[in-house]
């Protein structure tokens, strides 16, 4: 550390014995599940997505949790799978529920985590850090999962909120052809809607050329209309988004999966402390936080914070908690966040960012609600058919 | 261009100090690395000086000689001689040092090291480091008692303040308050300590002698969003009839009755409050505003915002030196 020879250290540690109600040690085991399908090939691999995404967030949201359980007596510690397939995903659900594990994070896809909250039922409490489909927040709710995951339908409200901000308010939209593509696509016509976007020219993506060698010529032809004020591209594996901003007919921004774009988290975040976290994972992980770490350490955080309020464990116990009015997450966002008590999902800020930079941070002034600004993202309860508590 | 601007700005300094002995208030701009310098007569910046990267924490030598700097980006404590207005030293302070507190012996530095979860208590003469504290994440707020018994640590991500005790170095108590602990400080005799939590948007009372929470203040401004108050610095006036508490993005200063402990105004300030520091005689704070880049000052008889100051960009922290 650079203290040359004039050390003294005293490596004091703290005294546990002094914990306030130092009640006996309390051991909080958390089960992370890892599976995701196939993704299929895609034209733009330039920078692929770390295959432990999610992984490492979970086992940063750990050591949070140890630094500060060391004072109060609590240890936390996690088990992770990293499953090859979905039969898999759910053997390792079905240990973990063997041994006891109340509490799992799990990044899986929607059908998958359905399969895991039925499974689970009363014996343990689930948070969704992957799956950001929005059936799961307005009628396929289930009482034991929560999301840490913004939906799509909280990216999609960010980014129109911030178009209509602009006045940037026609725009041309191509939409890839997976189920995910299709799925954040309808999200932002819903957005659209309700920020009063007009959405000029709704195409699906259909070639099958090699982008490398003819985007330049096939795009401006692809994205060809009378006028639009900005591109919105939703292309959730990064496939062909890539290759749209600086290709179409008009000299217009690209904004949506690619070119700048809604995420939970992005290596740019630095304000409210967020230095702080980007640095400790770096640290840990030796790359950036992305979207999917930052869910499943939000989601230990949660299980953390309420432990530390509650001083027991016991999901039925945190569950209950973590809707109550004592609960809420510091979580580098500039503002307490809280979990949606008729779905679930936590509440939070959607930065935007470009690769190298953050241009905002819904929700933004001006778009009022008579609860928390933090609800005009995604499904609030009036639109929601889902009443987990 | 820029020497001849900075010659000039030194002779108007010169040229004031030479008249009256107004007091000079230290503005650490974090993302400019670079302190303003503000003479509180005339509530204008007479200098502007370079200093290490990231300045956040400042602090004076109890006899009003040094400016002790948080560079945390070079992981330093930066001693800057206020006479020459000169760094003239750094000490060991650990990994990103952000806040600190010195002792009433004026010797000994307690540095919140906010990437390592430690607190390096530093002895500013020797330089030695004379032990590391193993704090929770985050470790922020540094205060130590003016009795000088307590030195009491602020962890963000634990939300905890850290009691330690100034002979031992070690830890006597954990208290866990609302979420993201910010700032700690002291009544004059010791007997009272205060802590802000910015998440949790609350300031929680400590009764000293059994380090016992004793009151938890709220906050609740007309017109503001709740989770935008976010409290951060506090300071009390001697007099013990105010504690001014800065409410970050809510852009307001509370002010607090400081023996009932309710919340007699809220003044509107600039954007994201974060520190601020009573001038010599007690009749203006200055609080720095990290969004807005200015320093607002508030008339603290009338509990007015009478101007605010334009200083270097994300001004973080503030202290005034009474005898300069």
């Amino acid at each position: 550390m650079g203290f040359k020879g004039r050390l003294l250290i005293t490596s004091v540690f703290c005294s546990w014995l002094l914990a306030p109600a130092s009640a006996a040690a309390l051991d909080v085991k958390v089960g992370y599940i890892h599976w995701l399908p196939d993704q299929g090939p895609v034209l733009s691999n330039v920078t692929p997505e770390p295959e432990d995404a999610g992984l490492r967030g979970a086992e940063l949201g750990i050591a949070d949790n140890n630094a500060t359980g060391k004072f109060l007596d609590q240890n936390y510690a996690l088990e992770s799978v990293m499953a090859s397939d979905e039969e898999g995903a759910m053997a390792a659900l079905e240990e973990m529920l063997k041994n006891g594990i109340d509490l799992l994070v799990t990044r899986v896809p929607a059908d998958t985590l359905q399969a895991m909250a039925k499974r689970a039922g009363d014996k343990a409490l689930l948070f969704n850090a992957g799956a950001s489909d929005d059936a799961l927040r307005i009628g396929e709710c289930q009482p034991n999962v929560l999301h840490t995951i913004p939906s799509y339908a909280m990216l999609t409200d960010a980014l129109a909120q911030w178009l209509n901000m602009r006045r940037w308010k026609e725009v041309f939209l191509i939409t890839g052809p997976t189920d995910q593509d299709k799925a954040w696509a309808d999200a932002f016509r819903r957005a659209s809607k309700r920020f009063g976007l007009e959405i000029v020219a709704d195409k699906p993506w259909t070639f099958d050329s090699d982008l490398r060698r003819t985007a330049s010529k096939e795009l401006p032809a692809f994205t060809q209309a009378s006028d639009y004020d900005a591109v919105v591209v939703a292309d959730v594996r990064g496939d062909f988004g890539e290759y749209v901003p600086f290709n179409t007919w008009l000299p217009r921004p690209v904004v949506g999966t690619q070119g700048m774009g809604p995420e939970a988290w992005h290596r740019v975040v630095e304000a409210w402390g967020a230095a702080q976290l980007q640095n400790r994972f770096r640290e840990l992980a030796d790359r950036d936080m992305y979207s999917e770490d930052y869910a499943a350490w939000a989601a230990i955080r949660s299980i953390g914070t309420t432990v530390t309020g509650l001083s027991e464990a016991g999901h039925s116990n945190i569950r209950e908690y973590l809707f109550s009015d004592d609960f809420q997450l510091a979580a580098f966002k500039g503002r307490k966040l809280t979990y949606r008590p008729w779905n679930g999902q936590l509440r939070q800020p959607i930065p935007l960012v470009h690769p190298q930079g953050l241009v905002a941070t819904p929700p933004l002034e001006g778009f009022l609600h008579r609860d928390s600004e933090l609800d005009t993202l995604g499904y609030d309860r009036p639109e929601s058919d889902c009443r987990i508590n | 261009m820029k020497n001849t601007f900075k010659i000039a700005t030194l002779a108007a300094a010169i040229g004031l100090s030479g008249q009256a002995l107004a007091s000079l208030a230290y503005v650490s701009n974090e993302k400019d690395n670079t302190l303003s310098i503000i003479d509180t007569a005339t509530q204008e910046v007479v200098d502007t000086i370079d200093v290490g990267a990231r300045p956040r924490g400042i602090l004076l030598s109890k006899d009003h000689t040094k400016l002790y700097i948080c560079a945390s980006d070079d992981d330093t404590v930066q001693v800057l001689d206020l006479a020459t207005r000169k760094i003239i030293d750094t000490l060991p302070s650990g990994e990103d040092p952000e806040q600190f507190a010195l002792h009433p012996n004026n010797r000994h530095l307690y540095i919140a090291n906010e990437d390592d979860a430690i607190v390096t208590v530093v002895d500013v003469e020797t330089k030695d480091v004379l032990a590391q504290i193993d704090v929770g994440v985050e470790p922020e707020g540094m205060a130590v008692s003016p009795d000088g018994k307590w030195a009491v640590n602020t962890s963000e991500t634990s939300s905890m303040l850290h009691w330690i005790n100034t002979e031992t170095f070690e830890i006597e108590k954990n208290t866990v308050v609302g979420q993201r602990p910010r700032h700690v400080e002291f009544n004059k005799d010791s007997k009272i300590a205060w802590a802000s939590a910015e998440i949790g948007g609350t300031v929680h009372i400590f009764d000293v002698d059994t380090i016992e929470e004793i009151k938890q203040i709220d906050f609740k401004i007309k017109g503001v969003p709740q989770d935008r108050v976010q409290p951060v610095g506090i300071e009390l006036t001697s007099d013990g009839k105010y504690a001014f508490v800065a409410l970050g993005p809510s852009n307001h200063v509370a002010v607090v009755d400081a023996q009932t402990y309710e919340v007699l105004d809220y003044l509107l300030v600039g954007a994201r409050v974060w520190q601020l520091d009573l001038d010599k005689d007690e009749k203006f704070l200055y609080t720095t505003n990290g969004v807005s880049s200015d320093v607002s000052v508030i008339d603290v008889e009338g509990l007015k915002v009478i101007k605010s100051i334009k200083v270097g960009r994300f001004p973080w922290g503030v202290v005034i030196d009474p005898t300069s």
